[in-house]
């Protein structure tokens, strides 16, 4: 059975944004780019399903721009088996990003649509969602355990108060939350295997996919700041401060 | 302009959360209807049509829709939309298994988590785990919502006459996903997203064990407990008591956050939180860089030390 796999290539969620000067976007030239970590962890599980013999081919698509193609390479430099880029100059709001990987997976024919649940530069969570409601799939989100059983997915989501247990039908999408696994690491000799690895190169007329804008972005601005905080000496100073001055105590 | 807020339930009352989604419908203005899905669930609708503002009340009852799957309900809020201009939900695990299934259903790019509005087309959300803010204007004829509940001040009250509830006929199974079972973490404290005081642990708590030390300490303040992801991913406290980007956005008067180093990540879920408190032994932690009062030491001599100033 195979595997499709989404993976973005987002600023490394661990480095601070900066507002563009033109107030349109994030400062994204000369920031250290990564691959979006829920994706990696859906990656690290469709991985572990080939291992164990369930998938027999894993594919990693992902859409952008030229530079996508590093984030495709280390997907494959991971253990994907090949990888599919759907060239765009934009990076697509999750609707059409959805709509790419619904077109990707009705000429693919993967049985299982491993994504991140959510991406670590747009936040929106949505993209799994609507790419099962496109296909008519089933949808298994925030998953922190998938197992595979006569046919069906058995899931583990995480919810807001705890955790559902849902049993999902083949082909179905699922999402990966954090706690699903520990990705492994890209080891040299596998890098270098990569390169040799085919990647597939298509556009958004290929898919017939319009890529009209959704959502117009009219303004990017920090976040107003917190007023300075102090330190305080010790816990009497604490209660005190937090009775009289912040008046949260009573 | 149609407004049609989707509600949250347990099949016998309505989430609190209902109410802030009320809060932003009014700011969009016109016609506010609210819809109710679920399995004899029509006391919720009773209880929902005495909510001021509303105009009309939507009720789908079906075996399908009792554990809230998405398969069956999403495609139940696509068929609503006909006049309905807009369709806002609550921010939470159930808006992200609805609402982004029915937009895509109805052909549309949903916006979540909106912290504003700012016209009838025009949000403003968080991106980058709250580093930056967006404004974006929908260029779709119907927009999906979701309504970040910090953001919004919940409308209270009651209307003196309820509206109108009215059945709406629905499909069914879809036969795609079968609910199997939930492990629900029993509540004895405030929901953290409700809560007043939330007293947070990290990977510095060290141990399930030394959240114990925080329980105490919370159940003296009627405080909800948190964690950051590294305490949740190191066994300490339960994955929904997770308080961060991915986890619960939350925003109480008083934020405690107890052996935390303070990731991008986690500041971005306690950022509207009235006030910060950090107690952390590694000065330079960058928790110290948003609290608004900082005390440095080690947590398990300065814990009992607070308990017992409390008592003073």
């Amino acid at each position: 059975m195979k595997a499709l796999v989404t993976v973005k290539r987002v600023i490394d969620p661990y480095v601070k944004v900066r507002v563009r000067a033109d107030g349109l976007d994030v400062e994204k030239n000369d920031v250290k780019m990564a691959m979006n970590p829920f994706c990696e962890n859906a990656l690290e599980e469709a991985l572990r399903w080939k291992d164990n013999g369930v998938v027999t081919e894993v594919v990693a698509m992902s859409a952008g721009g030229a530079d996508t193609a590093e984030t495709l390479r280390m997907a494959l430099a991971m253990g994907a088996d090949r990888a599919i880029l759907v060239n765009t100059e934009m990076l697509p709001v999750p609707l059409i990003a959805a709509k790419l990987i619904a077109a990707v997976a009705r000429r693919e024919k993967p049985e299982v649509i491993w994504m991140g649940k959510q991406a670590a530069d747009g936040d929106f969570n949505q993209t799994g969602q609507m790419v099962a409601a496109l296909l008519g799939w089933g949808q298994g989100l925030f998953l922190s355990a998938a197992t595979l059983e006569d046919g069906t997915v058995s899931a583990d989501s995480e919810v807001d108060n705890g955790i559902v247990n849902v049993r999902i039908k083949l082909p179905c999408v699922l999402t990966a939350d954090l706690r699903l696994n520990q990705p492994r690491y890209a080891t040299l000799p596998n890098i270098m295997k990569a390169r040799r690895k085919p990647m597939e190169e298509l556009t958004a007329a290929d898919l017939g996919v319009d890529l009209s804008p959704r959502l117009k972005v009219l303004r990017v601005s920090e976040p107003p700041p917190r007023p300075s905080g102090r330190k305080v000496a010790d816990a009497q100073e604490l209660v005190r401060v937090l009775r009289e001055e912040a008046k949260v105590l009573s | 302009m149609s407004v049609l807020i989707v509600v949250e339930h347990d099949n016998q009352a309505p989430r609190e959360n209902f109410r802030y989604a009320l809060a932003a419908a009014g700011q969009l203005g016109g016609q506010i209807e609210a819809l109710v899905i679920g399995e004899n669930c029509r006391a919720v609708a009773d209880i929902v049509s005495h909510a001021p503002g509303l105009a009309a009340v939507r009720v789908a009852e079906n075996i399908a829709y009792k554990n809230g799957l998405a398969e069956n309900c999403a495609p139940l809020i696509a068929e609503q939309v006909g006049e309905i201009t807009h369709v806002i939900m609550a921010a939470g695990s159930l808006a992200r298994m609805w609402l982004p299934r029915a937009a895509a259903l109805a052909d549309s790019q949903m916006i979540s988590e909106i912290i504003g509005i700012e016209a009838a087309d025009t949000f403003v959300r968080p991106i980058y785990a709250g580093n930056a803010f967006t404004t974006v204007q929908s260029l779709d004829a119907v927009k999906f919502l979701s309504i970040r509940t910090t953001a919004f001040e919940p409308v209270t009250g009651d209307a003196d006459t309820p509206c109108k509830v009215t059945a709406i006929t629905s499909g069914g199974d879809s036969g795609l996903t079968e609910f199997i079972g939930e492990r629900v973490s029993a509540l004895e404290r405030p929901e953290l997203t409700a809560a007043q005081i939330i007293i947070s642990g990290g990977r510095g708590v060290g141990s399930a064990d030394n959240f114990k030390l925080l329980e105490a300490l919370a159940d003296k303040l009627g405080a909800g407990i948190g964690a950051s992801r590294a305490a949740v991913d190191e066994g300490y406290a339960p994955n929904d008591f997770q308080v961060g980007q991915t986890g619960k956005i939350v925003a109480p008067d008083l934020y405690m956050a107890v052996g935390i180093s303070g990731a991008i990540q986690h500041l971005a879920g306690i950022r509207d939180s009235k006030c910060i408190v950090a107690i952390n032994k590694d000065a330079d932690a960058p928790i110290f860089e948003i609290a608004d009062y900082g005390l440095v030491g080690d947590l398990f001599e300065i814990i009992p030390q607070l308990q017992a100033a409390l008592e003073e």
